[in-house]
């Protein structure tokens, strides 16, 4: 009986109600979490998967040996691969493309690769502005490469000790 | 005004009262307008700020000229009207709406003599212009041929007649302690303090008017007439641009007005809450304080509660408000008229 009539009160009270609104109140008042995003970052991991690079050597010889180890992994099929035979000998890429619309960015390219070739960079903010600008050839991908080869050579140290 | 009316001395008289009555409007409507335009910016801040983030911040500083950009977006954007729709209702429904919306707002006393047109009727205009704005939302389903806006037109139409009643009620007891339809004399009968608002003798019917008031203007929790996740956004699917601009302006203009009413009928209009010390602010100050507090509650409840199922807000219209109205308004009577206490109620 006695729970029967506080359950009326409680209900003729919109009790419940006052409840809900006193948790967004208080969160009216609470710190926000926004990030403002192109003035502010949040930090990223050693480990994320971004836009794509082929390395060189310190020497400036480009790494990839072009085992297509990386085509064949690939489970979107967005890496094309075409080789020949060098002047010194040593079998080497004439073509390298990924499509980035098909690219899932999953990083198994630079898991497959025996020489650290390709590998995901941290770059994220990137955009095109004509069709197939989405396909990167070889020589874009060396560009980027060699652009961010500190910042590539410091996330791969930096998450050495547990591969 | 003086200066106006002494150079339009010399003019045809039907010329000096329509000017006048066009600045009369202007007067009343641009600061709704603002006033509406600057509601959903508050929206849109409150509800992120109760999120925990921080809302549109990016047009203007801090946001402010978000609303404006908003305007000028939807008044450039094409109006299009689907090919199966019925042109003319098609185009007819927002204008109906909107003009409910506006027009309810010549009776409203920002302060004692600052009112459009005291007229005598005033709550029964008010009622009958509100539940006007229901054709509109009617029409528009009826007319842009479409399953989903006309679903949101059925169950907005099912859910003002539901609450139409509750809403009529509670104003029953306003006019019964009140002895007048005239909302100047009903803000005036509140003349005090704080204890002589008509808030406290009618308390029950002050949350079923207000609650009815949500759901009026198809508000969360009640909003199953635009219910997106079911009806894509009900009513208005079909509409864009300017048209759609017209029914947003005209669901706000509704909030803006429902909260004015609240504010006149329950929380002593332009009076204010204690006498001495704070009668220093002007009386057009503290109606629209109270209106923007009842306004806050609105966006609080958007925030905060989840949508009403369909037979939920049936049940509660149909069999708890409409009793429950009906109960108080016994009880008022009986208290007011056969026994010694009902000078409490005056």
């Amino acid at each position: 009986m006695n729970t029967r009539v506080r359950q009326v009160f409680q209900s003729f009270l919109l009790w419940e109600l006052w409840k809900g609104l006193r948790v967004t109140g208080r969160h009216l008042f609470a710190r926000k979490i926004t990030v403002q995003y192109p003035e502010e970052k949040t930090p990223k991991s050693p480990r994320f998967r971004g836009l794509h690079a082929l390395r060189r050597y310190p020497n400036g010889e480009e790494r990839c040996i072009a085992c297509k180890l990386c085509e064949a992994v690939c489970p979107a099929a967005a890496i094309t691969i075409e080789s020949e035979e060098r002047e010194d000998g040593t079998r080497r890429t004439t073509r390298y493309d990924i499509d980035l619309f098909k690219c899932i960015y999953c990083g198994f390219c630079e898991e497959a690769c025996p020489v650290d070739s390709i590998v995901e960079t941290h770059i994220h903010e990137f955009h095109f502005e004509n069709r197939g600008e989405n396909v990167i050839t070889k020589e874009q991908l060396l560009a980027i490469g060699d652009k961010y080869e500190a910042e590539i050579a410091a996330a791969r140290n930096a998450d050495a000790p547990y591969r | 005004m003086d200066v106006m009316l002494s150079y339009m001395q010399g003019w045809p008289e039907w010329i000096q009262v329509t000017l006048i009555s066009v600045a009369k409007i202007v007067l009343i409507l641009i600061p709704l307008l603002l006033a509406v335009a600057y509601t959903t910016y508050a929206e849109r801040k409150l509800i992120g700020y109760m999120q925990i983030r921080i809302g549109p911040n990016r047009v203007g500083p801090r946001g402010w000229l978000q609303p404006i950009a908003d305007a000028f977006k939807l008044l450039l954007k094409e109006a299009a009207i689907p090919t199966n729709a019925n042109r003319y209702l098609f185009q007819l429904a927002p204008v109906i709406s909107i003009t409910a919306a506006l027009a309810a707002w010549a009776v409203i006393p920002v302060a004692d003599t600052l009112v459009l047109s005291n007229i005598d009727a005033g709550l029964l205009y008010i009622l009958a212009l509100t539940s006007m704005g229901v054709y509109g939302v009617i029409i528009a389903g009826w007319a842009s041929n479409s399953k989903y806006a006309f679903l949101g037109a059925m169950r907005s139409a099912a859910q003002i007649v539901a609450y139409e009643i509750a809403m009529g009620f509670a104003l029953v007891g306003v006019l019964m302690v009140a002895g007048s339809l005239n909302l100047g004399d009903i803000v005036r009968g509140q003349q005090g303090s704080v204890l002589d608002w008509y808030l406290w003798p009618l308390f029950p019917l002050f949350l079923v008017y207000f609650i009815s008031g949500v759901a009026e203007t198809n508000r969360a929790p009640f909003d199953v007439a635009e219910g997106e996740s079911e009806l894509v956004a009900g009513f208005h699917v079909e509409y864009s641009g300017m048209t759609f601009a017209v029914f947003f302006l005209a669901e706000y203009a509704n909030i803006i007005l429902i909260s004015a009413l609240t504010a006149i009928m329950f929380l002593g209009g332009w009076h204010a809450p204690i006498n001495t010390p704070f009668t220093i602010v002007p009386p057009g100050l503290w109606f629209i304080g109270k209106t923007a507090l009842v306004l806050f509650f609105f966006l609080w409840f958007r925030a905060t509660f989840p949508r009403y199922r369909y037979d939920q807000i049936m049940r509660l219209g149909w069999k708890v408000f409409i009793p429950v109205t009906l109960v108080w308004i016994g009880a008022l009577g009986f208290f007011m008229f056969f026994t010694p206490f009902g000078h409490l109620f005056h």
